[in-house]
């Protein structure tokens, strides 16, 4: 497994379908953030310390029981594109894709897990699973922290507990966070109000909204707000009950949809199907929106012959980069509008006739 | 509508973000909010770290007062050289020793943060185990208390002879 393997894989474990509420979860994910003792943080590091970090951190990986299937990447050494396309999957940071010497990015074959180094702390451990599993999310980043930890001193302080460059990481370095797809609270304009709620529980919200919210993908990331104080296990349990309390609203307000609004919300799931279809041209926005609306129509029972992993697949293929890693070659905006769409064409059309 | 960022092109892109129950509108054209990393929404949730700050530097005449606190603490890191005001301006700690050179300054600011500044959760196996011991023994003290305010004379006997031989291992490794 290389590189490029990884690359050229268009689907990762996170976007299986059959994952524990992948209706409106797409995914889990948990990080936690560690330093090494005695070294400063990578922002204020000289290239010998930042050369330091990186040799513990590879020789953790060859000589520790269980970390000897990660494959190790140099991002100074890696081409822009591919480094673009780490980020379209989730696996480092857009800060982290710019490259800089003695940045490393450590990722488990299946994707599951990824260690980025030298980024904002030295080590950023992340787990990232579909659907919602947070707390398998968190025994896998645990169990990798501690592998690494058996080769390592990090900076721990016994009474803010793990130390890292910023402040709002200090204590226990987690950040669990869940994207949900959020079409029937959104349409009905009550996604304002849900996340507004859950904001005074120590849950910080992220969302898009366009005019017209549909054609911004109806996605939306809740994630711990406090890192101090509290247990990994009670921080990621409080995420997953708002989590799971959100997922009952989306549910209810779905299949209201269908009771009371049916005709409406087959034709909305319709044309957006027959665009994403046909359409000739296709910019990475509008893509997300009908993803959207297709995706709503596949959880609802109204789309059979799709699948969301499909669209899962798609959500990430679609992206500048990786088309353009496909196509193998650069493409100018009105090119990529064209591919996108003609690859948007084909994955659907071959998911419907493959029934 | 132009956008925030750039003031020139035309903003499409509409950001509401709630952070502990506050609300902050953006209005960003595509090219920029791609740029600042808005429209990638599986990376990590970014916290403008000054302008947080600067929020909590409002409320706490003491934090934002001068540099140097008389005969007290420093103002640079003896192990890094980070001088606090750096710290002030970029929201990063310069290495992990910052956090015990600029601790009384810290602690009110970490106090706002998180609403605590006792770690409770995972504690390193090897780098921790010291830590770990002594957390255990302060549990076991309150569980002790506990038993004894019950009457429970016999398990509080066991307790106190699993603090007893924690603090010899303690002793034995310092």
């Amino acid at each position: 497994m290389s590189l490029g393997d990884i690359i050229d894989r268009t689907s990762s474990a996170w976007m299986r379908a059959d994952a524990p509420s992948a209706d409106v979860v797409l995914s889990s994910r948990v990080r936690l953030a560690r330093n090494i003792a005695g070294i400063p943080f990578p922002h204020q590091a000289s290239e010998a310390d930042l050369a330091k970090v990186a040799d513990q951190v590879q020789r953790a990986i060859r000589t520790a029981k269980g970390l000897a299937d990660l494959v190790v990447i140099r991002l100074s050494e890696t081409p822009a594109l591919d480094r673009q396309i780490l980020v379209e999957k989730h696996l480092i940071s857009p800060q982290h894709a710019q490259g800089a010497k003695h940045r490393l990015v450590a990722i488990r074959p299946d994707e599951t897990v990824s260690v980025m180094v030298n980024e904002e702390d030295h080590l950023r451990i992340q787990a990232l699973l579909p659907g919602l599993q947070l707390e398998d999310a968190l025994k896998l980043a645990s169990q990798v922290d501690d592998m690494f930890e058996s080769r390592m001193d990090y900076a721990f302080d016994e009474k803010l507990g793990y130390i890292t460059a910023c402040p709002t990481n200090v204590g226990t370095g987690l950040r669990a966070s869940v994207m949900v797809h959020l079409p029937a609270l959104a349409t009905t304009g009550q996604v304002g109000r849900v996340l507004a709620a859950v904001s005074n529980v120590g849950i910080a919200v992220r969302g898009l909204y366009g005019e017209g919210s549909e054609a911004t993908g109806n996605v939306f990331q809740l994630s711990n707000q406090v890192t101090l104080g509290r247990s990994e296990g009670e921080l990621v349990d409080n995420l997953a009950g708002v989590t799971k309390q959100i997922i009952d609203q989306e549910r209810s307000v779905r299949e209201k949809l269908v009771r009371e609004r049916k005709d409406q919300l087959e034709d909305k799931v319709n044309r957006a199907y027959g665009l994403l279809s046909h359409a000739r041209l296709m910019t990475s926005q509008e893509a997300l929106g009908l993803l959207s609306d297709v995706r709503l129509g596949v959880e609802a029972g109204l789309l059979p012959g799709v699948d969301a992993k499909t669209l899962n697949e798609l959500m990430v293929i679609t992206q500048p980069a990786y088309l353009q890693r496909i196509m193998g070659k650069e493409l100018g905006p009105h090119e990529r509008d064209v591919r996108r769409a003609a690859l948007i064409r084909e994955k659907i059309r071959a998911r419907k006739e493959g029934r | 509508m132009v956008c925030d960022e750039c003031g020139k092109r035309p903003a499409n892109v509409h950001l509401t973000k709630i952070i502990n129950g506050v609300k902050t509108e953006s209005h960003l054209c595509e090219q920029c909010a791609r740029e600042k990393g808005e429209l990638d929404f599986f990376s990590e949730p970014k916290f403008s770290f000054p302008s947080l700050l600067a929020g909590l530097l409002q409320h706490d005449p003491g934090f934002a007062g001068p540099m140097t606190l008389p005969g007290s603490v420093t103002s640079r890191c003896r192990s890094c050289g980070l001088d606090f005001s750096e710290f002030r301006n970029t929201g990063f700690l310069g290495c992990p020793d910052c956090y015990d050179e600029f601790r009384p300054r810290l602690e009110p600011l970490l106090r706002r943060i998180h609403g605590s500044v006792r770690h409770t959760g995972k504690v390193p196996g090897r780098t921790g185990a010291a830590a770990g011991k002594r957390r255990e023994i302060e549990n076991l003290r309150a569980e002790l208390a506990r038993l004894v305010a019950k009457e429970q004379y016999e398990e509080a006997a066991k307790v106190r002879d699993r603090i007893r031989a924690l603090e010899k291992d303690l002793a034995g490794e310092s």
